[in-house]
Formats: C-alpha cells, structure tokens, sequence
C-alpha cells in the first residue's frame, strides 16, 4: 500500500475525534463487573431453590442474560454493517467488529452452559430439537465465520465491506434457520414447555434476580464492546501511522 | 461510455457464463475432479453405516445431500480463482457490463457446472443404493435444482470474496456452509419422503422455504455482489 491513501486514512482517523488514548482505568467495565459478581452472589446465596431442578436452575442465571446479551451483539453488528455499506463510516464498521467479537464470547457462554443444564434435566447434553440451542449453534457459526473473514483482509476498506456484506446476509439468514429448525423439531418432539420456567409465575425473588442478572449482562456487554472499539480504534491508529512513516 | 453497443444485463450474464462454461470444457479439470470426488464420496459413505440396521434407500437422501455440498464447494472454489490468472477479473471490471451481470454470469455457469455433476451423480446414487427408478428420483432431480440454485447464489457471492483474502478458498466453506444449511435440511427432509413415496403435499412446507431462500438470496447475492469488488 502507498502512503498517500494510508496518510488520508489517517486524516479520518484523526478527523474523528478518537486519537486521545485513555484507557488507564475503564470505570464501565469495572462496574459491569461489579454487578455481575453481586448478580452471582445474589443468585447462589440469597434466591431460593427451584423446588423442581434445584440447583441446576441457577445455571439459568448466566445463561439466559448470556443469551440476550448475544443478541444485542450481534444485533448491533447487523444494524452497523448497513450504516457502514451506507455511509462509509469507519467508526460503524469498528463498532460492528468489536459487537461481533463479543457476540461470540456470550454465544460461546450459552452454548457451554446450555448442555450442562440440559444434561441434569433432560438427561442429554445436546438436544437437536431444542430449536433454541440449534439455532444458537449455527448464529456461533455465522459470527465466527464473520471474524474469520475480517481477519482474512488486511486493507480496512474491503474488509469493512465484505464484513458488512457477509453481516447483512447473516441476518436475512436467521428467520430461514430459525424456520427450518422448527420445522425439523416440531415434526419429533413437542416443544419442551414443561420444565421451562414459567417467567411472570416466578416466586418474587427469583424475578428479581433474573432482572439484575439482564441488567448486569448488558451492562457487561456493551462494557466489552466499548473496550474492543478502543482497541480497533488503537489498531486503526497505528496502522496510519505506519502508513504515515512510509515503513508499509 | 457507448452503453447503446453494450448488451443487456442478462445477454451480458450469458456471455460471461458462456465463457467460464467454453474454458470449463476446454480444461475439464475441475470437472471430472468434483465428479469423482461425488461418486467416491457417495461409494464411502455407503460404508459408513452397518447395512442390516439402516437400509440403503433410507439413507440415500442424506448420503445424496452430504454429497452434493461438498462436491458444489468443489466447483464454486474455481469460479473466481480463475479470473485471479493474468488478473481476468480486471478485464471483465472494464468491459462494459453492469457488476450485477457478471456475478449473475458466473453464477449461470456455476449452476449449469454443478447441474451436470449432479445429473451423474443421482443417477449413480440410484444404482448404488438401489432406489426405484421413476416419478420420485424425477422429483429429487427438481429439489436438487431448486437446492442448487440457493447453493450457487450464495456459493458465487463467497468464493468472489474468499479468493481476495489471504485464507482464499478454506475461507469458501466456512462461509458457505452455515448458509447451506437450511437448503441442506429442507431439501433433505424433502427427498427423504419423496423416495419414501409420500405423497408431495407432505413435502410441501419444505419446499416452500427452499423457494423462498432462492428468492431472497437470489436478489441479496445479486445486490451484495458490487460491493465485493474493488471500488
């Protein structure tokens, strides 16, 4: 690569306000991890026993909030790929590559945590026909193949449009996998309604604590996207600066 | 620019495919390469399972769709990674046809290659499965197309963009795969009650969403593809 376009790449970089590094101490994500901890605390020691599961139940604590916050990742990975392919701004693309590398951290959660619920309630480590878990599987797929493919291209541009591109078909995918695997299961199994906790009956306590945990998860998840956009900022940096001292 | 000379987006389409198809037949390496790999495949696959426990015929449908992705990766690789000799892709960027043409070009030739793969393919998987010949492999043969023309829609997008990284085509079945899901599983469920001599109705609610993935990635691919090439 020339020095000219990197140099004008680092005119955007530097045009966006973004150069000052400050990461000494990310109060965010000090206090995201702060509430999880409290959340864990309060979900082991000081909600009661699901009378039914005991204390496998508490797995859901972590693996429900894990599961949403999953989806707002990858969701706003879906929403920045079209700003970028629209408007060409680079800070959405970084906001979507810091989203989807988060994205795959709390699918990863649910998936290892699913099973091990799964395991001591319905007696099986993996159920195919658990349109959730299955679908979940094949989103990790997606995103880690969204990742694969950025870290495949070394110049920003193309990798922000093939990465936008790959996101948008991503997300015209979902409702096609989502309707498959229920096709495929509710011709097996009835959905498993019965052990499912039924949330607006849920003992007060419980209810409470399953709020905190969401509050608690999405806290920590837009404290992880926040502290991967710096990172992409910094990377962005000094690749223009690189770019500046003709050393590329 | 003389756009009144150039052809139409489709009789453009058509010139590109009928060019990949003329260099496809005058080498026909790859060709006869995702040929064999197809019917070897479906000969090892045959062993995989103990004969008394599951018959042959209940597991052709899965050995055939299994089969049948693996050899249209197999094709797809090729189908940019040609253009990258003597930079062919820049030749076709500067002809006067439309973007949305070329990818619709290369994916005509793709579907067409993969098309006659599959019209031995079949035919061999009902001779070493001992499947009835008759209405439901014609039946099959129209699910295989109609799974086909979501496999190339999506497989042509990717293997234009996997051939611009450094990982070029073992990025292609990362990429794809995911997205052949859903064709694999209705198509799939499908064949297995046509060759089970269900009635259609039955394999209808699967073959509605086979066409509806057709469409819409048909239309997506086609309208993503600009966006993969160097601006």
């Amino acid at each position: 690569m020339t020095s000219a376009p990197a140099s004008a790449s680092a005119r955007t970089v530097l045009s966006s306000g973004l150069t000052a590094p400050k990461p000494i101490f990310d109060w965010f994500f000090a206090l995201a991890g702060l509430s999880v901890l409290a959340v864990a605390v309060r979900a082991i020691y000081f909600t009661p026993m699901e009378a039914l599961q005991g204390a496998a139940q508490k797995i859901y604590y972590i693996h429900v909030p894990s599961a949403l916050g999953a989806y707002i990742a990858v969701g706003i990975t879906a929403l920045t790929s079209v700003v970028y392919l629209w408007l060409h701004d680079e800070r959405a693309d970084r906001l979507a590559e810091a989203s989807a590398e988060v994205a795959l951290v709390f699918i990863t959660v649910v998936l290892t945590t699913g099973p091990i619920w799964a395991h001591k309630i319905w007696g099986a480590w993996w159920v195919w026909w658990d349109m959730r878990l299955t679908f979940t599987l094949f989103l990790w797929f997606i995103v880690a193949a969204y990742l694969v493919l950025r870290d495949g291209i070394e110049d920003p541009a193309m990798r922000g449009r093939y990465g936008a591109v790959l996101a948008i078909l991503g997300a015209l995918l979902i409702p096609f996998i989502h309707l498959s695997v229920y096709l495929f299961s509710a011709r097996l199994h009835p959905m498993p309604v019965v052990l499912k906790p039924d949330k607006p009956s849920l003992p007060p306590e419980m209810l409470t604590t399953f709020l905190l945990a969401f509050v608690a998860f999405t806290l920590l998840c837009f404290a992880l996207i926040r502290a991967r956009y710096r990172i992409a900022v910094q990377r962005d940096l000094v690749t223009a600066f690189e770019g500046d001292g003709g050393s590329r | 620019m003389s756009r009144a000379r150039a052809p139409g987006t489709f009789g453009a389409a058509w010139l590109v495919a009928r060019k990949d198809l003329a260099i496809e037949f005058r080498t026909r390496t790859a060709f006869f390469s995702a040929l064999v790999f197809a019917v070897l495949a479906l000969c090892i696959f045959y062993f995989a399972w103990d004969e008394s426990i599951i018959a042959p015929a209940q597991r052709a449908p899965g050995v055939l769709w299994v089969v049948l992705a693996f050899s249209a990766l197999l094709g797809l690789q090729r189908s940019f990674s040609i253009e990258e000799h003597d930079r062919g892709i820049d030749a076709l960027l500067v002809s006067p046809i439309s973007r949305e043409s070329i990818y619709l070009g290369k994916a005509i030739g793709n579907l067409l290659f993969l098309c006659a793969i599959q019209l031995i393919t079949i035919p061999a998987l009902a001779l070493f499965y001992n499947l009835p010949i008759g209405r439901p492999l014609m039946v099959v043969t129209a699910i295989v197309l109609l799974a086909m023309i979501g496999i190339v829609a999506v497989g042509t997008l990717f293997s234009a963009m996997a051939v611009n990284t450094r990982l070029a085509e073992l990025l292609l079945p990362m990429l794809s795969l995911p997205f052949f899901v859903p064709i694999l599983m209705n198509a799939a469920q499908a064949t297995t009650r046509v060759l089970g001599d269900r009635p259609l109705a039955e394999s209808w609610p699967w073959l509605k969403i086979l066409i509806a993935f057709d469409l819409v990635f048909v239309v997506a691919c086609t309208l993503a593809f600009p966006f993969t090439l160097e601006e």
